[in-house]
């Protein structure tokens, strides 16, 4: 009783470690869900809320600039853009089909492993934590990313932007239709899928209509 | 502030990891598997900016490691989302199991 009221005590310490919880646990039970249940939308809708509470985590950290980049290019951007790949290939109200019960195992097994390797480092090793202030601002972050001195960022910052343009037209030139005829060898296997799907959907007719 | 230990915001970011981890090995669906790589992702931005502010404060790098990889992860999602969508039409379905050839 008494460790219990203790543990209780030490966990209503301040408003700030309250938070914490709050927050890790929304995370985490939103990111388990998001990965447990098997109709493809709902799992996007809840990554999409740990991803929000990945970004309140980090208002939590008071790193406001990250948290505002979180919001806008994870919550705006890329769950918007998954959402709109499975409005475009799948029917969002059918339920992914189960999988094999050894698989679920081991994996729950191998992940389960991993974790507590993981926990026992983390709670073994003994963090030295620094007393100085974090001081982080948009301005120091602008000035060091195009600083072409020691501790510079300016190379990295060229690389990601000829890897976004990379990306960009590696986008478009994928997801590109193919004109027809004018290709050759792809628009012919192409074109014998075709057939071949064609003559099954006959066949499949033909059946239906005999008996 | 500093009354939560930094070993306990380090394993909220753990288990975000394993989680997205589970999802990859259990999920077949190939937008699904993108969505596990993102809380993968997002648990390693977590990683970086608590080590950043917790044991180097005087320091800005994990905050540059942060942002350069949600930029990479936005340009990985676009590009996996175009190739999904590719593969979408030539095989009328997105399980990995099913693409097992690399022709097209």
């Amino acid at each position: 009783m008494e460790s219990v009221s203790w543990y209780l005590g030490s966990f209503k310490m301040s408003a700030s470690a309250i938070i914490f919880y709050i927050i890790s646990a929304f995370i985490l039970g939103a990111g388990m869900l998001a990965m447990m249940t098997r109709k493809i939308f709902r799992s996007a809708i809840w990554l999409l809320f740990s991803l929000i509470g990945v970004a309140a985590l980090y208002f939590w950290l008071q790193v406001e600039f990250i948290a505002a980049v979180q919001i806008i290019v994870y919550v705006g951007g890329i769950v918007v853009l998954i959402i709109f790949s499975i409005f475009l290939t799948q029917q969002s109200g059918n339920e992914m089909p189960k999988q094999p019960l050894k698989r679920t195992i081991a994996s729950v097994l191998s992940v389960l492993f991993g974790f507590g390797l993981t926990f026992l480092q983390i709670w073994k090793y003994d963090f030295q934590p620094s007393t100085k202030n974090f001081d982080w601002s948009v301005s120091k972050i602008g000035s060091q990313m195009l600083g072409t001195k020691a501790g510079g960022y300016a190379l990295p910052f060229e690389v990601v932007s000829m890897l976004l343009l990379a990306a960009m037209i590696g986008c478009i030139v994928i997801a590109m239709k193919t004109p027809g005829p004018s290709t050759n060898g792809k628009a012919k296997n192409r074109d014998l899928e075709t057939i071949r799907e064609g003559s099954e959907t006959e066949i499949t007719i033909n059946e239906i209509t005999g008996t | 502030m500093n009354d939560v230990p930094i070993s306990h915001i380090l394993f909220v970011s753990t288990a975000l990891f394993f989680i997205g981890m589970y999802g990859l090995f259990t999920r077949r669906n190939m937008i699904t598997m993108l969505m596990a790589i993102e809380l993968i992702l997002n648990s390693v931005n977590i990683n970086f900016v608590v080590f950043n502010k917790y044991l180097y404060p005087e320091k800005l790098d994990g905050i540059f490691f942060t942002i350069f990889i949600i930029t990479i992860a936005a340009a990985e999602a676009a590009v996996a989302i175009a190739i999904i969508i590719n593969l979408y039409r030539s095989h009328r379905s997105i399980d990995v199991e099913k693409a097992s050839e690399m022709k097209w």
